[in-house]
């Protein structure tokens, strides 16, 4: 089965860490991501720029609104993702876990929409 | 053995193991084997009646569901290995199927998964492993049978869109797991023990449940806290036909006929709470210990409070809590003296000042110790706080009972 895994962590916390924890981290995922390519879990995935760089797209009655900004303020904003592949939930929940940003963000895992 | 009632019994006892073995075969579709089995018993009815009983029900159910279950897989998807690989059923290959590794414990553990919410937890393990009706399932936690149903749908759905494994989990994950499906089981016992409201019947059938349930989580994982959980629900239980009086009233602890405890019960559960113990003393143990030293105290005068005194410190380590804080200094004042437990009490006034028991019990210690005037302040700020109408009840009784008598101070 494919999971989007979709990491969601608070922007502040990146922006005040120490160059040497941040470094650390960029490690950590390097190494996380070769990994999983090594297993064969690894389809896919990316960092995002942060989201002051993001713009929103409606279109609502024919009329096309482009604002500044993601689609909504929250707590923790979406930073990456990675598309897995995994036998079952459980392992993708582990999978999940390892990633650098669950320690402080919240890692959603979600089953890609399978059309039969 | 032929009659339809004696058939119905047979059913009771082999639905949830038959289920589980058809969900497996059925490669975790939930919904799929539960028609599976419904055509297996609708099978069983029409031709046991003639036919005879067969020497293995179970097998023979088994069988037939998984046969079912088979030719359902292959009406709806056509071209698929697994099903080309399974061979043609019959009674050598159900046995096969029986003596494999319990199946129930997959399924125990698939309706406990974390992914899914506890309420769903709660429902899909009384659906499947319960005998449990949806409409009963919705009777007992007051919800709509229309909204138990969805609930319950939801969560098959999630099972099969998300990936849920139908699975044992893997031994490092076992402990935490095994903690959920007593935390679910726990939930059940609960909800038919407090009573608050609802179907007396149907709360009742909870607890008998939820014991099942536990005595059935107890045997196939063997893990100790487990039968701590099971002694735990056995001794709260045995209390049943005491705890009210025919008002349907509360009756305290202390003032209960231990003449109408269900002693048989409360044997069981003794003789679990050393193992328990003895297997690393978790929480429900603890609590399980507890409950044993009030279970055989043979008149409420005869309570070792000093030991259950001790028995709070060791929860109150593994369990930290207000509410386990709070048994605690109760059980220290009828230890050492309402005086001692009262300056604990107070410490948790913070915490607990929203709690009608914590009131209750500050007044129960306060007239204790002949002050009643404050006893009946505290009394009234109880019933500010309470709920249900039997402790209402109880505590408007101990506030006339203080407020009878000309104030010593």
């Amino acid at each position: 089965m494919q999971y989007l895994l979709l990491i969601y962590d608070p922007e502040k916390e990146w922006a005040a860490m120490p160059e040497a924890e941040r470094n650390q981290m960029f490690d950590d995922y390097m190494t996380f991501t070769n990994d999983i390519k090594a297993s064969g879990h690894h389809k896919g995935g990316d960092a995002l720029q942060p989201t002051h760089t993001a713009t929103t797209v409606r279109v609502r009655d024919g009329k096309t609104s482009v604002t500044d900004g993601p689609f909504a303020e929250t707590r923790e904003q979406l930073g990456g993702f990675y598309l897995i592949e995994a036998k079952d939930l459980d392992e993708a929940t582990k999978i999940a876990a390892r990633i650098p940003s669950a320690k402080f963000g919240s890692i959603e895992v979600r089953p890609i929409m399978t059309f039969t | 053995m032929q009659s339809a009632a004696a058939i119905e019994a047979v059913f009771r006892s082999e639905r949830a193991r038959v289920l589980a073995t058809t969900i497996r075969v059925s490669h975790g579709d939930f919904d799929l084997a539960e028609e599976a089995v419904q055509e297996a018993f609708a099978a069983a009815i029409a031709r046991w009646p003639t036919e005879g009983t067969p020497d293995e029900p179970r097998g023979w159910l088994v069988s037939v569901a998984r046969n079912k279950a088979i030719d359902a897989i292959r009406r709806r998807v056509k071209l698929r290995e697994i099903v080309a690989d399974e061979p043609a059923g019959d009674a050598a290959a159900a046995t096969e199927l029986v003596a494999v590794p319990d199946d129930r414990l997959r399924l125990i553990y698939t309706c406990c998964h974390p992914a899914l919410a506890t309420e769903a937890q709660i429902a899909l393990t009384l659906r499947t492993l319960g005998g449990l009706t949806t409409e009963e399932i919705a009777r007992a936690f007051l919800t709509s049978a229309v909204t138990m149903a969805q609930r319950l749908v939801r969560a098959k759905t999630k099972i099969k869109a998300a990936g849920i494994p139908y699975e044992v989990p893997e031994a490092s994950q076992l402990p935490e797991r095994t903690g959920a499906v007593m935390a679910v089981v726990y939930l059940i016992f609960n909800e038919g023990y407090a009573a608050t409201a609802g179907d007396a019947w149907i709360r009742r059938d909870l607890c008998r449940e939820a014991i099942r349930l536990g005595r059935l989580v107890a045997e196939l994982t063997g893990d100790p806290e487990a039968r701590g959980l099971l002694a735990l629900m056995l001794l709260h239980d045995s209390r049943r036909d005491a705890r009210t009086d025919d008002r349907g009233d509360l009756v305290l602890l202390e003032d209960q006929d231990r003449a109408r405890w269900d002693h048989a019960q409360i044997a069981e559960a003794l003789a679990l709470v050393p193992i328990a113990l003895r297997g690393g003393a978790g929480p429900y143990s603890v609590q399980a210990a507890i409950a044993a030293l009030h279970a055989s105290a043979p008149r409420s005068a005869d309570t070792d409070w000093r030991q259950i005194a001790r028995l709070f410190d060791e929860l109150a380590r593994r369990q930290p809590s207000p509410i386990v804080a709070l048994n605690r200094a109760v059980a220290i004042a009828m230890w050492q003296g309402p005086e001692a437990g009262l300056g604990l009490i107070d410490q948790l006034a913070g915490e607990l000042g929203d709690y009608h028991l914590w009131h209750a019990a500050r007044a129960d210690l306060l007239r204790r110790l002949g002050r009643r005037r404050e006893a009946a302040a505290a009394y009234r700020a109880a019933l500010d706080h309470v709920g249900s109408s039997p402790e209402r009840r109880f505590l408007e009784s101990r506030l006339a009972e203080v407020e009878a008598q000309p104030p010593a101070v």
